[in-house]
């Protein structure tokens, strides 16, 4: 291996982060509690939107699942938002490169193969259960539609104070989460191919082209930093709504 | 960078029996690329140097190698862009030794061969007619100057030679994207794209795209729409149901589409290009000096 | 010969470029057994980094052009010097090589109304170069190549050509070469050969050509008796980088004037206004006013000075750097950036946007190009017969660079692309035609055994002289005696060089094996630089007049009697001789068409 600069430094990277929203995420969704400020806020934490257990009271906007009452209300939802994410092009790049090392970096031989010849045979990429169910993220992103129009709702309902329309510090975030979200969802490459590139003649289709070329190609160019970005203020959102309902912190109200 | 400063590059010397890293001093020169220092130590140090190439301006291809083991082209890149200190410039190690910095690079002109061939629509009175719109994304792939570091670099078949019978590799994803996209042509090679051009061993981890010299979005832009197009036609109940309510013909199975290859017509002729393996023994053989 | 490996073919097609490709699909699809034989990979010849277009009078952006219009400005840009049938079946044939390239999957840029665009060149009256960005040579290579490999012909990839071989009867039937990988020789028993081997640029220092234009198929056809014409005629580019040194000489596309680039000289000044010959004064601008003008509205107003053709492009650059008012390193500025948007360069220049700031680090969008004339194109070549593109060797056949007559004294921007298209494919179904009317071939033995050795013989001289070396004096000596502006004691100088050089090269000395041994390929590269820079020269003195891309100082005007002359060069009894072969003349209703414009 003849490459002598820090390439280790972005799957590091990349090992760190994930794993620090892994362990957020774990402790979040198990908690099962200060996930709402039901009063004088109307805040719901991303990680248990819609919220459709019986505990959620008034949290829930979308009705109840029957009978389910002791689980915690984020992990009844919370393989759609996580699959989307496990199957999405970005982050399949960023874990194969970093915790499979498959490859680490470019021109970097892959983990359990050491010479031109390939000690390692038996690489299937994605052509094996379980990773050829990579091929569903296109379902994936259908939900990951209705999420984003839920986390829409939950932004428009952060709007809400006792006695009228109003504005938190907390309503702002809740506001850039909604957006990022769909900023992320619309960049996706399965939507841009549904959505504008699966069009085999532009010219014949000018809407589809339209927002292939406006709207999802610039939006996929930057698929990476969204990706990360939504996935920091996921967290950061349910941290401040966590914060809040627990009374740790005040939250300022603008109007 | 001052005159007087000198250059220090290791160069791989050797062929398919072996070989080892030899070490050059020159002294710099004002704008220099890798390549003019192969030359000059070819010209006056190292007179048998193999070493490919044949534009210098990034048009052909032909001067892939590993620089400081990034995989690059030669002419391309400049010394002052490197960092100071010893220079490695090795070949591709994706591809088997011949002599030197060159590699047999066969295997892609073999896969080039099984590429079903552009099949237009017959002819309208008139002539065709595309909209540029149409032919964007074409264009983009046509850029490809077929140097192969996508090929050298991409690790399904960089670190796991057996792959090579069973997947084509970027450069081949991005011509099959053209095709593909080519508002022209009539052929349906998804089939074939998941079967025999192996596009599910793709984790699409990006190297492809990093080391193109062209700027072509080669993952992006080719090979996850290719796999999208896979999955509209193999994976994806929808669009079965969609193609069944509308009347849609199903997708070419990966047989037809195989009758499409250079490969399958000349298959009556003799084997073409490279009659002559690689050859360790070559020098002896010859009765000439070995070195 | 242990290792001797023989293959038999109808058609052999040497060079795998533009013209070798298309030759090889007519041969293949004409029924002949064809093999493409090349020097490098398949898809890495010099018609790559062609840039500019193809030109073909389509007609799809001025309705009123046509192939007579191309006609006449191709035989006017070769100042009347082109053979006229050939010039005839180009432009009339243009068109339909380029439509057939659509058909196999060709992405040429789009008028608004869907069909292919064309761009403006210099000394074409309309906007005629089909094109792909400045990009249009890989374009063209790639979809021959694909073509070629879809109907699955034989390649014989990274193989040289030393010798072809000819019959007692001095008819060829077949050649010798050596795979470059083994070192090991090959044999091809060939009924006909069809030369495209491309140009001859690496005899000079500067030069926009690649490794492989070292003339190879001048010299094979030479050395099998066949006639050059017009070596002489060699053109200059007027617009290739000059700075850094290492890049001295890559191309800089003609595209970039057609574009809205302008010359200027160090005070600023866009000087090509000062140089309008007689010759084309009717047609050219002379204010600036005019000729911006011409870039949106081509009806009425008259073309740029910077649009003239190559040759007096270049002359006109080569006097403002000899009279002091160059650039820093030696050349003329180019200047697109304050003429164009940022936006608009980078999306119709793309590849001269890169090149300029990986090699040079200038941003073509914000500064100005420094460039200066390059060795570029040669107009002379093998003799043929313009329907058939027949040597004068039976069984022979040659198309693209290598092929004279076409171009004249010098060659219009585009007009190459659509050379190696019309005449690759003529040669093509003639070589195939005169193949399969042909019996089997058999060259001897001894034919074969005595290029191998003379091949292998590099190896067993111990003189020390290096190739190397003596290429870089071969292209110091064609650059300071032979180059843009000639006089008769510099050639005759030359002359006497070359000579000593074609001494030295004889005991050149190979160090290593036969194995991918550079220093080897180029002692036999050499062989045929040499004898292509003898021909050149030896026409350069001959010839006594300047025309296009052949200025004499001491001559420094076209002569009458010269127009009607090729300057023809063979092998007699093993010396290269000059002689003067009448010109075929035009036909009365062509030679009308130069009559009403004078």
């Amino acid at each position: 291996m003849l490459r002598n600069d820090r390439w280790w430094l972005q799957p590091l990277a990349t090992v760190l982060g994930l794993l620090a929203f892994v362990a957020y995420g774990t402790w979040t969704a198990f908690r099962g509690n200060h996930y709402f400020v039901g009063y004088p806020r109307d805040y719901l934490s991303p990680f248990y939107s819609p919220c459709l257990v019986n505990s959620c009271g008034k949290a829930a906007d979308f009705g109840h699942l029957g009978g389910i009452g002791t689980v915690s209300p984020a992990l009844v939802i919370l393989i759609f938002p996580m699959g989307f994410r496990l199957t999405c092009y970005y982050y399949r790049k960023a874990y194969y490169r970093s915790f499979w090392a498959s490859p680490p970096a470019c021109a970097v031989a892959d983990a359990g193969s050491t010479s031109p010849s390939g000690l390692r045979s038996h690489y299937s990429g994605e052509t094996r259960f379980p990773l050829v169910l990579q091929n569903a993220h296109r379902y994936f992103w259908y939900f990951a539609v209705l999420f984003a129009c839920i986390l829409t709702w939950d932004a428009v309902e952060a709007f809400r104070f006792p006695g009228g329309i109003g504005m938190g510090l907390g309503t702002l975030f809740f506001v850039i989460n909604a957006a990022l979200i769909w900023i992320y969802t619309l960049g996706c490459h399965a939507c841009r191919h549904i959505c504008g590139g699966s069009a085999k003649r532009f010219s014949r289709s000018r809407v589809r082209y339209r927002f292939w070329r406006d709207v999802f190609t610039p939006l996929n160019h930057h698929h990476q930093l969204f990706a990360w970005m939504s996935l920091i203020f996921i967290a950061w959102t349910d941290l401040y709504v966590y914060l809040v309902s627990t009374g740790a912190v005040h939250d300022p109200r603008f109007f | 960078m001052p005159e007087e400063r000198e250059i220090v590059m290791k160069l791989w010397r050797g062929d398919a029996g072996g070989g080892a890293f030899e070490t050059y001093k020159l002294p710099a020169q004002e704008g220099e690329v890798v390549l003019d220092v192969v030359h000059r130590i070819q010209a006056t140090k190292a007179p048998d140097l193999a070493v490919r190439w044949n534009c210098k301006a990034g048009k052909c291809g032909s001067c892939s190698a590993e620089i400081n083991g990034r995989p690059r082209l030669m002419c391309m890149t400049r010394m002052s862009s490197l960092p100071i200190g010893e220079i490695t410039v090795s070949p591709m190690r994706g591809f088997p030794i011949m002599r030197d910095l060159v590699t047999d690079v066969s295997y892609n002109f073999e896969v080039a061969k099984q590429i079903p061939s552009f099949t237009p629509a017959p002819k309208p009175p008139g002539g065709y007619r595309m909209s540029q719109v149409d032919i964007d994304r074409g264009q983009e792939f046509h850029k490809c100057i077929e140097c192969f570091l996508c090929q050298n670099v991409c690790h399904v078949i960089r670190d796991h030679e057996d792959n090579k019978r069973v997947y084509a590799g970027p450069r081949f994803f991005v011509r099959l994207a053209e095709l593909e996209m080519h508002p022209l042509d009539t052929l349906d090679r998804r089939a074939y794209i998941s079967e025999a051009m192996g596009i599910g061993l793709c984790n699409i981890t990006k190297c492809c795209t990093e080391v193109c010299p062209e700027d072509i979005h080669i993952t992006d832009n080719a090979i996850i729409p290719l796999k999208e197009r896979v999955v509209d036609a193999r994976y994806d109940p929808v669009a079965w149901l969609g193609r069944k309510l509308l009347g849609r013909p199903a997708p070419l199975s990966a047989v037809q589409a195989a009758r499409y290859t250079g490969a399958a017509s000349s298959a009556a002729r003799s084997p073409s290009a490279r009659a002559v393996p690689a050859s360790p023994e070559t020098a002896s053989s010859t009765g000439l000096p070995a070195d | 010969m242990s290792d001797q490996e023989t293959h038999h073919y109808d058609v052999v097609v040497i060079g795998a470029g533009g013209a070798g490709l298309r030759a090889a699909i007519e041969s293949l699809t004409t029924g002949a057994r064809t093999a493409l034989v090349c020097k490098s990979l398949l898809g890495k010849a010099h018609t790559v980094m062609a840039e500019g277009g193809v030109a073909a009078a389509m007609g799809n952006v001025w309705p009123e052009d046509n192939w007579k219009v191309h006609f006449r400005d191709t035989m006017r840009g070769g100042k009347m010097l082109n053979n006229w049938r050939m010039a005839q079946l180009h432009a009339q044939e243009a068109p339909e090589r380029v439509y057939e390239l659509e058909e196999w999957g060709a992405l040429f840029d789009r008028t608004p109304d869907g069909r292919i665009l064309q761009r403006d060149f210099g000394g074409h009256r309309f906007a005629r170069l089909a094109h792909v960005g400045d990009r249009t040579g890989l374009e063209l290579i790639r979809t021959l190549q694909q073509r070629a490999v879809g109907l699955g012909i034989d390649v014989f990839m990274e193989c040289k050509i030393v010798r072809l071989l000819v019959d007692r009867d001095g008819a060829t039937n077949g050649a010798v070469g050596f795979w470059r990988e083994s070192g090991r020789f090959v044999t091809f028993a060939a009924k006909a050969i069809v030369l495209a081997t491309g140009g001859v640029g690496k005899t000079w220092q500067f030069t926009s050509n690649s490794w492989e234009s070292t003339g190879d198929g001048h010299a094979l056809a030479l050395w099998a008796g066949a006639d050059l014409i017009d070596m002489e005629c060699v053109q200059f580019h007027p617009t290739g980088m000059v700075w850094p040194p290492s890049a001295r000489g890559l191309l800089v596309t003609e595209g970039v004037r057609g574009d809205g680039g302008v010359l200027k000289n160090i005070d600023g000044e866009r000087f090509m206004f000062n140089y309008i010959s007689p010759y084309f004064a009717a047609e050219t601008a002379d204010t600036i006013a005019e000729a911006d003008k011409w870039y949106t509205n081509k009806a009425d107003y008259r073309r740029p000075p910077e649009l003239l053709p190559r040759d007096e492009v270049a002359r006109a650059i080569n006097t403002e750097v000899k009279s002091g008012r160059g650039s820093p390193h030696g050349g003329v500025f180019l200047d697109i950036a304050s003429r164009r948007p940022a936006e608009e360069i980078r999306r119709r220049l793309p590849s001269m946007y890169h090149q300029f700031k990986q090699l040079a680090d200038v941003d073509i969008t914000t500064d100005a190009m420094e460039v200066g004339p390059t060795c570029h194109y040669i107009m002379g070549g093998v003799r043929v017969e313009a329907d058939t593109a027949a040597t004068t060797v039976p069984g022979l056949f040659a198309a693209g660079e290598v092929a004279g007559g076409m171009h004249g004294a010098n060659r219009l921007g585009g007009n190459s692309l659509s050379d190696l298209l019309v005449f690759g494919r003529r040669a093509g179904l003639a070589a195939a035609q005169y193949a399969l009317s042909h019996p089997a071939v058999a060259p001897t033995e001894s034919a074969v055994v005595s290029v191998t050795e003379h091949a292998l013989s590099f190896f067993a001289h111990d003189s020390g002289e290096n190739p190397y070396a003596l290429h870089q004096d071969l292209q110091e000596t064609m650059q300071s005696l032979v180059g843009i502006i000639r006089v008769e004691s510099e050639l005759v100088e030359a002359r006497e060089k070359l000579a000593e050089l074609a001494e030295r090269a004889s005991k050149l000395s190979v160090e290593g094996n036969r194995s991918f041994n550079p220093g080897w390929h180029l002692a036999l590269d050499l062989e045929s630089m040499l004898a292509c820079a003898f021909c050149t020269t030896l026409g350069a003195i001959e010839r006594r007049e300047s025309r296009g891309g052949h200025t004499r100082d001491d001559y420094p005007t076209p002569d009458p009697a010269f127009e009607t002359i090729n300057m023809v060069t063979r092998l007699s009894g093993g010396e290269v001789a000059v002689t003067h072969l009448p010109r075929p003349a035009m036909p009365a209703e062509l030679a009308e068409l130069f009559e009403e414009s004078k």
